[in-house]
């Protein structure tokens, strides 16, 4: 789950991380009360789930509140990467030495969280990562001891020279490292991380990503989620437990296992098509998931075909059946459907889709090739 | 002849009288697995079923009837502590079906593992199948035939409907291992491959994979490197969208290396074939062989 700046740095300052003070504010007059509190020019930036935010115009200077307040009025409501900006953060604009950057990420390959620093921070960082790797410090942390000290002051002085800046640089690190591993973060970033021009160290801008599977844990964390940030169809998909992602293809694909979903995508744009979604309705299916899957589905105006592929294991292929006629009884399909299923109960829900009027294939590639067909006509 | 698990294995079901447990430690049984006991805590001294004998801790389930694997249900939150509790009983194999387990807590359980030797499958993942010798997970053991192809896959049931598709034309497997779709897994596709390297009574192996990580390529470098058996690739997700997670936690397509083309491109640099669709799968294993 993604977090807002705002959101991670109120975590963050928690933790003891010096940020310059700042406040959110959902409307243009909010945004001029915040740059009033604070004599001086002010930076107001778009509270969105995407990078690139600076050059897509949603983050600007303001040298008073009424430019604060004109600035905001513009950047509410704008849209980054398809997502609405609903709110902007208002903080001091700080006058900057130097741009660093500071981040925690949990390494697959390393199999831990690593530790990552460099001296090059700031807007072109992915930048730096790939074409110059060398220029990123990495610190891999066994979590069973945490960030030891002697590693954090080695990120300190992979950062800096002034030994009050190294140490400052440390201190950041090693709360980083704790805040990230308390909220169950996969993700902890500072930046930049900067230096000001009387020697402080401060961050400017902050990131954390936490994990899903930790949300159970940490029901404040779950509270943050921004329900605006994503389409409603998301919501209602896991509000009934299935894994959904809309595309832009029409053929509108439901499927049991991540696996296989991938797969057959894969397989609709091998015969020509494109898929509508990803849907993965998941191993113990029951039949209200597949009605609320086939809603789901049905929402979308550009599904010209819906193909169902689900190989029975744990999946019993009867609940499926019933899931699709209990549907179609709620509400009428305009729409063709095609239904492969194959394994657990096969028998079962062949029995009783032939009863609803509906038939089923067992083979993978000919209901693909079908559905697609299908979708042109 | 198979890898992990055969005809000798005795195994342990961890979370035996919950609600997953239960169910597949009934199909484990009539399957022929045998199944010397289970472990919930607060139920021990009861038979599950009647016949599989439950207790509290796996330190007493190993005293008693010393098990050489055991298989994880218990519910995501207690999962990882599940873990550690089998790597400190001794135990050799741990088979993790549990989904949804902090990918902070697998930081913490794979080093505790390494230092005791333990091998750890998944987690979340369907287990593993000797065909007509053990199971141990929920791969449905009827689309299973007893052969000499070894099937390694970070998927559920696109590897049930691969499988599916080697059993209908005569190609039986050695052994299936699902490794799981988690971003920090116990047991990688390099050790599977090693393994199945080793064992006689695998001629080719079928490798399955997805969006997100390298393990495809450290695969494909392996199998370069140190195969002299046949390997024949899949990797799903060549439509995901990069940047969203594909159901499973480790199917994300970001970076360097983590599409499904950029995993297709390694493989077939190192002479691997991949298919373009699962049922190429019993052509090009023919090609092979």
């Amino acid at each position: 789950m993604n977090l807002h700046e705002y959101q991670a740095r109120e975590i963050l300052e928690r933790f003891g991380i010096p940020f310059p003070r700042g406040a959110v504010a959902a409307t243009a007059q909010e945004a001029m009360a915040i740059a009033e509190q604070f004599a001086g020019p002010v930076m107001v930036k778009a509270q969105v789930h995407s990078g690139g935010r600076g050059k897509a115009g949603g983050v600007k200077l303001a040298r008073n509140p009424a430019e604060a307040a004109a600035h905001a009025s513009r950047i509410i409501g704008m849209t980054i990467n398809d997502l609405p900006v609903q709110k902007v953060l208002v903080v001091p604009a700080a006058e900057i030495a130097s741009e660093s950057y500071l981040g925690v990420i949990v390494d697959r390959a390393a199999q831990r969280p690593v530790v990552m620093a460099s001296a090059a921070g700031g807007i072109d960082i992915e930048d730096v990562a790939s074409r110059t790797p060398e220029r990123i410090l990495r610190v891999p942390v066994d979590p069973r001891y945490g960030l030891l000290p002697h590693q954090a002051t080695a990120l300190g002085f992979g950062l800096y020279d002034d030994l009050a800046q190294v140490r400052a640089g440390a201190e950041i690190a090693q709360k980083l490292y704790a805040a990230f591993y308390a909220v169950g973060a996969s993700l902890a970033e500072i930046n930049p991380l900067v230096t000001t021009p009387d020697g402080r160290v401060m961050a400017l801008d902050a990131k954390l990503v936490v994990d899903d599977n930790e949300l159970m844990r940490h029901p404040e964390i779950a509270a943050l989620r921004d329900l605006s940030a994503e389409a409603p169809s998301e919501q209602q998909a896991r509000d009934h437990g299935l894994s959904f992602i809309p595309l832009a293809g029409s053929v509108g694909c439901c499927v049991n296992g991540a696996g296989l979903a991938m797969a057959t995508m894969d397989l609709v744009k091998f015969y020509g098509g494109e898929p509508a979604n990803f849907l993965d309705i998941g191993g113990s299916s029951n039949p209200e998931k597949v009605v609320a899957a086939l809603q789901i589905i049905t929402g979308d105006p550009r599904v010209r075909a819906i193909l169902f592929n689900i190989f029975g294991g744990i999946t019993r292929c009867d609940d499926v059946a019933t899931g699709i006629v209990q549907a179609t009884q709620q509400f009428p399909l305009t729409v063709p459907l095609v239904i492969r299923l194959t394994g657990t109960n096969e028998a079962e829900a062949v029995a009783i889709l032939t009863k609803a009027g509906f038939s089923a294939l067992t083979d993978m590639d000919d209901a693909v090739q079908r559905a697609v067909t299908l979708a042109k006509g | 002849m198979s890898v992990f698990i055969d005809r000798t294995t005795r195994l342990l079901v961890q979370g035996v009288t919950g609600r997953d447990g239960s169910f597949h430690t009934r199909q484990m049984l009539a399957y022929g697995t045998t199944v010397v006991a289970g472990v919930t805590p607060g139920k021990g001294g009861s038979r599950f079923d009647g016949t599989v004998p439950v207790y509290d801790t796996v330190a007493e389930a190993v005293r008693e009837t010393q098990p050489n694997a055991t298989v994880v249900y218990v519910p995501a939150a207690a999962a990882a502590s599940a873990i550690f509790e089998a790597a400190d009983a001794g135990i050799a194999l741990i088979v993790c079906i549990t989904e949804g387990i902090p990918v902070l807590d697998m930081t913490k359980v794979i080093p505790f593992l390494a230092e005791r030797g333990v091998r750890l499958i998944g987690p979340n993942c369907p287990g593993l199948i000797s065909p007509g010798q053990s199971k141990v997970g929920i791969i449905p053991g009827n689309i299973c035939r007893p052969g000499r192809i070894g099937v390694v896959s970070r998927s559920g049931t696109l590897t049930y409907e691969i499988v599916h598709q080697l059993s209908t034309h005569g190609f039986g497997q050695s052994t299936c291992v699902g490794i799981g779709g988690d971003p920090i897994i116990g047991t990688s596709f390099v050790h599977c491959l090693a393994a199945f390297q080793a064992d006689a009574g695998t001629d080719a192996v079928v490798m399955i994979g997805e969006i997100g990580g390298t393990d495809e390529q450290q695969a494909a470098e392996y199998v370069q490197r140190s195969m002299t058996k046949p390997v024949v690739a899949f990797v799903a997700g060549q439509t995901a969208p990069p940047g969203r997670r594909m159901g499973h936690a480790g199917a994300i397509a970001s970076g360097s290396g983590g599409t499904a083309a950029e995993k297709m491109a390694a493989l077939e640099r190192a002479g691997i074939p991949v298919m373009r669709r699962p049922a190429d799968v019993v052509p090009l294993l023919k090609d092979r062989l």
